[in-house]
């Protein structure tokens, strides 16, 4: 009983210090509002103002309606450009597509010759390069369909795809990346905030101070995982309410309560790695080094930034002890696809293992950090 | 100005915000003598000497020193060569993981001294002050007293005319604070016409000096002859005449402070005992096999010198640390086996007062209340009882941080004692706080030992507070040398003074400790003249620079390591993480026909490298479930009747579900099972009509350039190395500045004659090396590790890379230039470098699609080129011929940011 009273009071005292730090307590306003508006809204993934030239050699009506149907959003404006200026270009890197419609095209098209339409793609700018080849050949096809409607008989294809999406029926990319920052945030934050508040009670020198009062390691630690994670806790409810429903306007599939439980345990895993870095750093600058060589790929590698199932299997492998991992699909397959407990328990299972060992071993290497301390 | 006046200065002022620290000063300083300046912490003693020297900016008055206006940067700049400035702060200015003879050299270098005339003068200054046999020693490892003697010789190495000295001697034991004195009488033998301005705290060393200043909140008391302040104040002592010129209101609470004698006691068991202490720290013994016994009620004193392991024994008592050997005891329990009954016995004090301070003095009060388990009821009576009893009812309400030094030293002492602790321990809890405070604080440790029977155990270095305890013990490099009551102490040696009787244990122990120094008696080195004068740039200044920072870098593991290895480190996870592939996709199907038809079609799409097959799907509600847990990402619905109906030659609808929780994902997928939809009809038609029949009009020849096998590995990796080489070398640039400006030792950059552009590029060259040697690595692990072919020549990219460089530490050092404290500059360079490398300069979106700000940005940062040319020479095979454009407007960079960084650059503290 006295101990959790002593977990409750130096958890209050940490809280009450939170407050006073004008930095970190506006970093977390900022990261849980603004960062999460900033990173939704800007430039996506998608096929965004790609820019594209055409060398013309046909000079006929079919190849100028082609060339006109390229506009914006996808595509810049089309840039006229003779045959041998082609390589040019794509090596300067200012076209990233440059489409050759060769001489007598439309005529061949009419005599049902075949001609071929040659589309060079810059495939180093991944991003445009797939997407917009498809879009280019569609948009191409459509335009040659209708300029021959009815001079050709239309063949309906014997077996015809019908593509539903599910969960995010537009690809509307907020919906993707406003949840992700969040994630991401709440995994950054929680790590920063006890990192720091650890190795602030140590520049103070009010570390040595806890150590002679009646109180153990394990209450001072839990004291700094409970407030902390309360705080990211209540941010990440509080943004995910107003920011991500309200502001953002996407529509969260799935059970708020069950991802907050989710969230719960991965702070304790997080709260955990916070203190365990707090003890290997012996400043704050180098606790931000260490920031980005542990948190980059805690972020970059657990599946919210490309999927998980492209990695090298030993990457997957090794990410399977990253409480990021588990809680990344968790979050995707409640806030997205609206799973139940049913579906995630073992994504919760395996975040509260890993929660337990870290928790585990960041207790034990504080309590030896102690022991040699100069 | 009066012609014997070294420095003369007129109506200073000086506020930090809102504090006022110099407040109409108006001072002449005699020229040739040794001018003293006393009064506590914090009255404005280093912020007046910083001014003189020219490294503090004059906010306004005038200040004339050596003969010109300190306001004018070209007067500075010439007597520069003529001053020396030693900070206040054991070895603040000095380089720690630096040895003893590099310091020195890096300071010969500043004032630009050649190898040769370096090497004698370094030799002479060492011999004369006992240092020779250190000099590869680091400086991290010397004693207090040795570090300021190293700080003295770095002073001295240009010979000034006039050297200024900040506090030298606080905290360093008495033998080495002897000798500093007789040091630096020596050398003004030598040189009579130096002159020494000196800040102090202890009055015992300022009665020797020739002429002082005694200030008190950043304003002059009084000035003249230690004689003459005395017959002024008619005392006998400087401390008692320090009071006197206080102001009325200051000092009407002080009375001399009286020590009531020890009553008799009933010996019981003693409340602390410690048998052979000893800690070890790797190979560096901090407290060496000692003894003591404390008895109850008693107040033991512990004095010895700054780092002589006075904490290091305090916290083996209060059982922070374990002890390597030995045993201590309290109240007769082992002080290992510290049970948390134990701890509420004990009442501790750390070094510098560890409060909470952002929270409130009545909070700070309950918290320790609450966490020594006082009961809930009791609280409030105890908090309200400790602050009438320490005089803290006018501040109960404030954060601990505001409050004044001595306010915040009696709050630590209520936290100490909130709990009525039997045994106070306090590790130098006086010092930095004025004599008065310090008396009152004294007041409040007698009535708490004599009054309640408190036993307290306090560690100081001042030798007047140790006379004030009961007993002592004199600490020297982990021993004790001597313990009793100090006039036995005294008696023993025959001395006058316990100072004296220190420094007589002191010269014993040296016989057989080299820690202590001896004085040599070579004498100190004089030179004629000033052999270089401060020129416009020079090359030599610029390399003592950029020698010591390589030297520090590579002593400094944590950024050794991120400099070297970060960079490797990050490409490896962004190589596998940042995957613009997908394949691999969970695929699964609802066949509802179960023909060898619909068997036919979905073979076709699971045979692909892009889908792995999952267990067939069976009901809806199993699609719906399985989607939803993401074990499925595309799930294919195939109608009863399939194969009758293409036989038929009826048309059929197949029903997709993809996954669209990631977008990208979800598109590609989308066109991935397009296309093998339209190859399947295509086989099949070539199967029905024997040839190869197409629905389209005309053939569309998607020819993917650079990157056949549209591997996003090939694309990222060229992109990634610029982003990297931005990333860090910024970063490391940046905080390497600012450390100097955190650590102290950006004085050196003020003090002496080093230029800005002289800094500023000496502080690059090293990192603008690391990086490269970290491109080099990137390179390699590109080509050996990820298998992304080189195809251009590797000359020009090293070439690009390196005017790359040179340009990204060059951000690093314009950051600098707009923060104080590294985790600022970390933070603000990490956030720029990686937002405007990401989003503006073409590793996703080429900034030929951005618009608006985003395009001008991407124009505007050299990623943006560097990008260009990587990916030209790493994919396309690309020539300096090529993308000579990009090389020009890359190279432009450079000159750009350094003269920004020189701008924005100060050469002095403002």
């Amino acid at each position: 009983m006295q101990r959790l009273q002593n977990i409750y009071r130096l958890g209050i005292k940490e809280l009450r210090s939170l407050l006073h730090d004008r930095i970190l307590f506006i970093l977390i306003i900022w990261a849980f509002s603004g960062a999460i508006y900033v990173v939704s809204t800007a430039a996506s993934q998608e096929l965004h103002n790609a820019p594209i030239a055409f060398a013309d050699e046909d000079q006929s009506v079919l190849s100028s309606r082609i060339i006109n149907a390229f506009y914006g959003p996808y595509f810049k404006q089309p840039v006229m450009i003779s045959n041998a200026e082609i390589d040019q270009g794509l090596d300067a890197g200012i076209y990233t597509f440059v489409v050759n419609i060769p001489p007598d095209f439309e005529r061949d098209v009419v005599a049902g010759r075949r001609p071929d339409i040659q589309v060079n793609i810059d495939a180093t700018r991944m991003s445009q390069a797939f997407i917009g080849a498809s879009y280019i050949q569609n948009i191409t096809n459509s335009e040659i369909a209708t300029f021959l409607k009815g001079s050709r008989p239309e063949s309906e294809p014997l077996i015809s795809l019908v593509p539903h999406v599910k969960f995010n029926p537009n690809l509307e990319s907020t919906w993707f990346a406003s949840i992700m920052e969040l994630i991401n945030n709440i995994t950054v934050l929680s790590i920063i905030l006890t990192g720091a508040a650890l190795i602030r009670e140590r520049e103070h020198g009010t570390l040595e101070h806890l150590m002679v009062m009646p109180l153990n390691v394990p209450e001072i630690i839990l004291a700094k995982v409970w407030s902390m994670g309360l705080v990211v806790l209540i941010a990440s409810w509080l943004s995910l309410q107003l920011m991500v429903k309200i502001v953002l306007q996407v529509p969260v599939q799935g059970s708020v309560s069950l991802f907050m439980c989710g969230t719960l345990l991965h702070l304790l895993a997080t709260t955990s790695i916070g203190v365990f870095m707090g003890t290997v750093a012996r400043n704050m600058p180098q606790l931000g080094l260490l920031m980005i060589l542990i948190v980059l790929p805690l972020q970059m590698l657990s599946g919210g930034v490309t999927p998980k199932e492209s990695m090298p299997e030993f990457v997957q492998l090794i990410m399977q002890i990253a409480p990021t991992t588990h809680f990344v699909s968790m979050a995707q397959a409640i806030l997205y696809r609206g799973a139940g407990f049913n579906v995630v328990w073992l994504s919760f299972i395996a975040v509260f293992v890993i929660a337990l060992v870290f928790f585990a071993m960041s207790l034990a290497l504080f309590r030896r950090s102690l022991a040699s301390a100069e | 100005m009066n012609e014997h006046a070294v420095a003369s200065l007129t109506g200073l002022n000086l506020r930090y915000g809102k504090t006022i620290a110099l407040d109409n000063i108006n001072l002449e300083l005699p020229a040739g003598c040794m001018v003293g300046f006393i009064g506590p912490d914090g009255v404005g003693k280093s912020s007046l000497l910083a001014i003189i020297s020219g490294v503090r900016k004059i906010q306004s008055g005038t200040v004339q020193v050596l003969e010109g206006d300190m306001k004018d940067s070209g007067h500075r700049l010439s007597v520069c060569p003529r001053i020396a400035y030693m900070p206040q702060g054991l070895g603040k200015n000095l380089y720690m993981t630096l040895s003893v003879f590099e310091n020195v050299d890096f300071f010969g270098r500043l004032f630009g001294q050649d190898q040769a005339e370096r090497k004698t003068r370094i030799a002479m200054l060492l011999e004369s002050t006992g240092l020779a046999e250190f000099r590869d020693r680091p400086v991290g490892k010397l004693s207090g007293g040795m570090k300021q003697k190293l700080g003295l010789c770095c002073a001295l190495i240009h010979d000034p005319d006039l050297l200024i000295l900040d506090e030298p001697t606080t905290g360093i034991d008495p033998l080495s604070r002897r000798q500093f004195w007789r040091l630096i009488d020596h050398i003004r033998q030598r040189r009579p016409g130096m002159s020494v301005l000196v800040a102090t705290a202890y009055m015992q060393e300022a009665s020797q000096f020739d002429w002082l200043v005694a200030m008190d909140e950043g304003r002059v008391l009084a000035t003249g002859s230690p004689a003459a302040l005395l017959e002024k104040t008619g005392t006998d002592n400087l401390d008692a005449a320090f009071i006197k010129l206080l102001p009325e209101e200051k000092r009407s609470h002080h009375q001399e402070l009286v020590v009531s004698p020890r009553p008799i006691q009933i010996d019981a068991t003693p409340a602390i005992r410690a048998e052979n202490l000893t800690m070890q720290f790797g190979s560096f013994t901090a407290v060496d096999h000692v003894n003591f016994e404390i008895r109850r009620g008693e107040i033991f004193g512990f004095l010895g010198s700054n780092g002589c392991g006075k904490t290091t024994t305090m916290k083996m008592l209060t059982g922070l640390l374990q002890p390597s050997d030995g045993q201590a005891w309290l109240f007769g329990n082992p002080a290992k086996a510290h049970s948390l009954e134990t701890r509420k016995r004990v009442g501790y004090m750390t070094q510098g007062f560890s409060l909470y301070g952002e929270l409130t003095v009545v909070q700070n009060l309950e918290l320790h209340a609450q966490l020594f388990h006082l009961p809930a009821r009791q609280i409030a009576g105890r908090v309200q009882e400790m602050i009438d009893r320490f005089s803290l009812a006018d501040h109960r309400n404030m954060v601990a941080s505001n409050l004044p030094l001595g306010i915040r030293q009696r709050l630590s002492l209520a936290v100490a004692v909130i709990h009525k602790p039997e045994i106070l321990i306090l590790d130098e809890p006086t010092s930095g706080v004025d004599p008065i405070a310090r008396d009152g604080f004294w007041r409040l440790l007698v009535d708490l030992s004599r009054n309640d029977g408190v036993t307290i155990f306090i560690s100081t270095h001042f030798m007047n507070e140790g006379e004030r305890c009961d007993r002592i013990s004199l600490m020297h490099a982990g021993r004790v040398l001597a313990c009793d009551a100090p006039q036995k102490l005294i008696e023993q040696r025959g001395n006058a003074t316990l100072e004296d009787a220190f420094i007589d244990y002191l010269e014993e122990a040296a016989s057989e400790d080299i820690s202590v120094l001896k004085l040599s008696t070579a004498s100190v080195p004089v030179s004629a003249g000033h052999a270089v004068l401060s020129s416009k740039f020079s090359l030599r200044r610029l390399f003592g620079y950029a020698y010591r920072e390589l030297l520090e870098v590579m002593r400094d593991p944590v950024r050794l390591v991120f400099s070297l290895l970060g960079s490797v480190l990050l490409m490896m996870m962004m190589g596998y993480g940042i995957s613009m592939d997908v394949d691999d996709m969970q695929f699964a199907v609802l066949d509802r026909d179960q023909t060898p038809e619909s068997r036919d079609y979905i073979q076709n799409i699971a045979g692909s490298r892009y889908f792995t097959m999952r267990p067939d799907i069976k009901s809806n509600s199993e699609l719906d479930l399985r989607m939803a847990s993401g074990e499925v990402s595309v799930a294919m619905e195939i109608p009863p009747d399939f194969g009758k109906d293409i036989q038929r030659g009826k048309p059929v609808e197949i029903g997709v579900w993809v996954d669209g929780a990631m977008p990208f994902r979800g598109e590609t997928i989308l066109g991935y099972v397009q296309g093998m939809h339209y190859g399947y009809l295509a086989q099949l038609a070539k199967q029905k009509y024997g040839k190869a029949v197409s629905m389209a009009p005309a053939n569309i020849e998607m020819r993917y350039r650079y990157n056949q096998d549209f591997k996003s590995l090939y694309a990222m990796v060229p992109a990634v190395i610029p982003l990297l080489l931005v990333f860090i070398p910024a970063i490391l640039t940046a905080v390497g500045v600012v450390r100097e400006k955190e650590l102290g030792s950006i004085t050196n950059f003020y003090a002496t004659p080093v230029t800005r552009l002289e800094f500023l590029l000496g502080k690059q060259l090293p990192y603008i090396g690391v990086s490269m040697l970290s491109y080099f690595g990137l390179v390699a692990l590109s080509i050996y590790i990820f298998g992304v072919p080189l195809k251009g020549s590797l000359l020009t990219l090293t070439f690009a890379a390196f005017i790359f460089v040179t340009a990204t530490t060059g951000i690093g050092l314009l950051m600098s230039a707009f923060t104080k404290t590294q985790v600022a500059a970390l933070g603000a360079t990490a956030i720029t470098t990686m937002l405007i490398t990401v989003s503006f300069s073409g590793l996703t979106n080429p900034v030929s699609s951005l618009s608006g700000a985003g395009a001008v940005i991407g124009h505007l940062f050299p990623a943006t080129y560097f990008l260009n040319i990587s990916r030209g020479i790493f994919t396309k095979a690309l020539e300096f011929k090529d993308l000579y454009v990009d090389f020009m407007a890359l190279a432009a960079f450079i000159p750009v940011l350094i003269m920004l960084s020189v701008i924005f650059l100060s050469k002095q503290e403002k």
